[in-house]
């Protein structure tokens, strides 16, 4: 790589550069706007995960034993609303993205840093709302609001709640524009498009979607608050109204929301394989188009979520089809990946452990969705267990293990200490492990007929009830394998071993400054020659088939 | 019986086979291509361990045909289980001939189930073995959805109209059913059992329950007692508004010169509705009953109308529309 100037540790870093409350509160950085989204979403993630622990116990039993039928309602709500819009969708693009992009591509900060901190203050006033509202009395309508109970005959705090998740959605089209101009205008000299890290294609696509769909939701909470408060009848049958057109646009959001949470996952998990593999990534261009495929076939599979609902049967159709088509561009990142370890240098930190995990749940999560996509078998398992099932595969199999994967890459850089790696390899083991046991039994369990939202189910299915306390057992797994790192994480902020500038060895941008970096990222504005992964220097080049990356000039 | 631990709901309905055989089929796809990439990458993951921690390996670049395989390998298998389950479901969706049909009428939290002669049954639904059984559902208040396992079937009730879903059950015993699209507070307990009876049981079964007034009747009551008879005519022969006799099963003329098919969600939107679709020669005069009949009325309703019309059977010539005497001030 170029020759950087990598301050001395001892020196001024972003961490250090200024004290007090008011200097994390008004920072224009955004590496500390990211570490105040780190803090939040941490917490929204412990509040949702206390329901999902909640919601478990309580299945152990077919009888309600626990909690009321009105309270466990509110319970699996509010953990789907929590951890889809404050959690989930917020995750690794405000943490990781924020800290990351503007480091990968050579620039100071993003394109525009004021607008940064606004869509954190934003996060934190919708993520307010929604608090108030679990406090007032909480919101029982399903994270999916679906009408006609959420607009007439639910008696909890629908208004607030979806106005909180309204005021969120202003933070993720905030942060995808930030996004999307940075990537467009502040890349170093030399740092063609297709010398971006493939983190960095992913968080592209994944804004375009923030800014395209989020104004649909909006739009649709918008109109569930008027129809609730003053029953302007566009939902409802008796007044001209249709309960399905909610659905449409709902889903026609909430879908391509799915690639909001996964996408910048894929990113993650294109860095760690490539770089813990030491080899450039298999494929580059196909795993760069394969992420704006998916952001753009995305928006057209909505309907796939309307099977059962009354929707015509050749509409059911035309989206199975295309349900069907949306697969294709993930088995191609699937295997990109898996191709990329050939011949490699794998090594077996903890950050390539969960990136391995996230490779095997992802492709059982990805190839699970075929069943759903399937018409005829989608009419016996939708609104069951294996709808559950699925997409937990991909939004914690997928998300959750490669937002981990990317937090323990990037914690030497982010926090200027190593964690401890024996426990690192722990975590991930027990995540893995207990995920499954989590989640696995309840594929069976949708199976055979367990529907889902169901605070009770009938006692003669004995083996409902084995596969629920299964699923139980393996939660606590998963509980106890995400509390390790956030000990250990904190802990080693204090105790861990002082990081290096590149402890990895690696040549992405990000290392080539000081652990922690300064508050500008870089001394001097770096001047990228070469490729993304480039450990070795081309001609070294092993060629594989007829195709060849076009020489870049600078 | 199921085994012990079954991993598959009983099967107990012509189209459970259907599903299963396909549900089969992609789990072995999914298994396979699982078990081959866990396979692949734990061996590469083990052949190619860092050995030596300065080591470097060269790079490769990618190759086309790979991609081009693994794009065209997995769109070819996804089509094959595209085709497989549209194939499936399309059969499934055509409504059956000659199917006995049941009144289903959905609302927090209760099923309510009105036979076509009169029995009325709550959360508990007889029906015959080996016969095909049309349910034709509504709502009083949200959306509720009517899922039995053992048949695979499952359809949404939606308010506003008229759903239906259709199955032929294949061996007596007592089935659970319950209601998949959440509902409120008590969604979880909006269930109950398909009594899947022989013929003859359940021919014992409908006249031990045989002292209700049929659908059809009750309608024609309402009928009366709500005024239609006065433009309909006392027998629905027609008058100031349309004919009712024979059109249900048929096409109806609008004044807008299309045609629509008059089936139980036109009649339904006819009546709550007036003005939305108008029979060609008849003015905007008929006042909507949006709000004055309960979902179970409106069906009965809907039943006498059926009723007017000849039982349709294979053979059966639709009755000529407009031929009804005075039904047809025509233009």
């Amino acid at each position: 790589m170029e020759e950087f100037v990598i301050p001395k540790q001892a020196g001024a870093n972003y961490l250090n550069a200024e004290h007090g409350l008011k200097s994390w509160l008004l920072t224009k950085d955004h590496k500390r706007i990211a570490l105040l989204y780190l803090g939040a979403i941490s917490f929204f993630f412990f509040i949702g995960s206390l329901y999902a622990m909640a919601i478990r116990l309580e299945l152990l039993s077919p009888q309600a034993d626990l909690v009321q039928s009105s309270t466990y309602n509110k319970m699996f709500t509010q953990h789907g609303i929590i951890m889809v819009f404050f959690f989930l969708i917020p995750s690794i693009p405000s943490t990781l993205g924020n800290f990351l992009i503007p480091m990968m591509i050579g620039a100071k900060d993003l394109a525009f840093p004021r607008i940064n901190l606004l869509s954190w203050y934003i996060y934190i006033l919708g993520g307010g709302v929604t608090i108030y509202a679990l406090l007032a009395g909480g919101v029982d309508t399903g994270w999916t609001f679906y009408v006609p109970y959420s607009t007439t005959f639910s008696n909890s705090y629908v208004i607030a709640a979806g106005l909180g998740i309204f005021i969120n959605g202003f933070s993720s089209i905030l942060t995808g524009l930030n996004f999307i101009v940075t990537i467009h205008t502040m890349r170093a000299p030399g740092m063609t498009w297709y010398r971006l890290p493939l983190f960095v294609w992913a968080h592209y696509a994944t804004s375009l979607i923030m800014i395209l769909g989020t104004p649909v939701i909006a739009i649709t909470i918008l109109l569930v608050t008027l129809e609730r408060l003053a029953h302007i009848g566009i939902f409802d049958p008796a007044a001209g109204g249709d309960p399905i057109l909610f659905q449409h646009l709902f889903w026609f959001y909430s879908h391509p929301a799915v690639y909001i949470m996964v996408l910048p996952g894929m990113g993650v998990i294109s860095e760690l394989i490539a770089n813990f593999s030491r080899k450039n990534i298999f494929g580059y261009k196909f795993v760069a188009f394969s992420s704006l495929a998916i952001a753009v076939f995305g928006f057209l599979v909505w309907g796939h979520h309307l099977f059962v609902a009354s929707q015509s049967v050749y509409a059911g159709m035309i989206f199975s089809f295309l349900s069907f088509a949306v697969a294709i561009p993930s088995a191609i990142k699937v295997f990109n990946w898996t191709a990329t370890l050939y011949k490699g240098s794998i090594s077996y930190d903890t950050p390539m452990l969960y990136a391995l995990g996230f490779i095997g749940l992802f492709t059982i999560g990805g190839m699970t969705g075929l069943f759903l996509a399937a018409l005829a078998v989608d009419v016996h398992l939708s609104d069951t267990y294996f709808v559950v099932a699925h997409f937990h595969y991909i939004m914690v199999g997928g998300t959750l293990l490669a937002y981990l994967g990317g937090l323990h890459y990037w914690w030497p850089k982010i926090s200027g200490r190593m964690y401890p790696e024996g426990w690192g390899r722990f975590s991930a083991l027990v995540v893995f492990v207990g995920f499954n046991l989590t989640f696995a039994p309840q594929f069976v369990l949708g199976y055979l007929g367990m529907p889902r939202r169901y605070h009770t189910y009938p006692a003669d299915m004995v083996s409902w009830q084995v596969l629920h306390v299964l699923s139980t057992a393996g939660a606590s797994i998963l509980g106890f394998g995400l509390m390790v790192p956030l000990i250990y994480l904190a802990w080693s902020l204090r105790y861990g071993r002082i990081a290096e500038a590149n402890p990895w060895k690696l040549p992405g941008l990000e290392w080539q400054t000081a652990s922690p970096p300064p508050t500008e990222n870089f001394l001097t504005t770096p001047i990228v020659t070469t490729e993304a992964y480039e450990f070795a220097p081309p001609e070294h080049k092993e060629v594989v088939g007829k195709f060849e990356r076009q020489p870049t000039e600078v | 019986m199921q085994s012990w631990f079954p991993l598959i709901p009983e099967s107990a309905s012509t189209y459970s086979g259907d599903v299963d055989a396909l549900y089969f089929y992609i789990s072995g796809v999914t298994v396979f291509f699982t078990l081959l990439i866990s396979f692949v990458i734990i061996f590469f993951v083990i052949k190619y361990r860092r050995r030596n921690p300065t080591e470097i390996p060269r790079p490769i670049e990618g190759s086309m045909k790979l991609e081009t395989l693994w794009s065209v390998i997995p769109l070819l298998i996804a089509m094959t289980i595209f085709f497989w389950g549209a194939k499936v479901y399309f059969n499934q969706y055509r409504p059956p001939q000659n199917a006995i049909e049941v009144y289903v009428v959905g609302k927090q939290w209760m099923w309510k189930f009105q036979h076509a002669t009169g029995q009325r049954e709550i959360n508990e639904l007889h029906i015959p073995v080996g016969r095909k059984i049309r349910l034709i559902m509504a709502t009083e208040d949200v959306i509720h959805d009517v899922f039995v396992p053992a048949f695979r079937i499952k359809t949404d009730v939606v308010p506003g109209r008229y759903t239906t879903e259709w199955f032929e059950a294949t061996k007596p015993g007592r089935y659970h059913f319950f209601c998949a699209e959440y509902c409120g507070m008590n969604h979880s307990g909006m269930g109950g059992y398909v009594v899947v009876m022989d013929p003859t049981e359940f021919e014992n079964w409908l006249s031990g329950n045989a002292n209700q007034m049929s659908p059809a009747a009750a309608g024609q009551q309402m009928f009366e007692s709500l005024g239609c008879a006065s433009c309909h005519g006392a027998n629905a022969e027609g008058g100031r508004g349309p004919a009712l006799l024979g059109v249900y099963g048929n096409n109806v003329t609008l004044n807008n010169g299309t045609a629509v098919r008059a089936d139980e969600g036109y009649v339904r939107e006819s009546i709550l509705n007036p003005q939305a679709k108008i029979v060609t020669g008849f003015g905007p005069i008929m006042p909507s009953f949006q709000g004055q009949l309960s979902e179970e009325q409106l069906l009965q309703l809907v039943a006498y109308v059926k009723s007017l019309s000849t039982p349709k059977t294979e053979t059966a010539k639709p009755p000529p529309v407009a031929a009804k005497p005075g039904a047809s001030p025509k233009k």
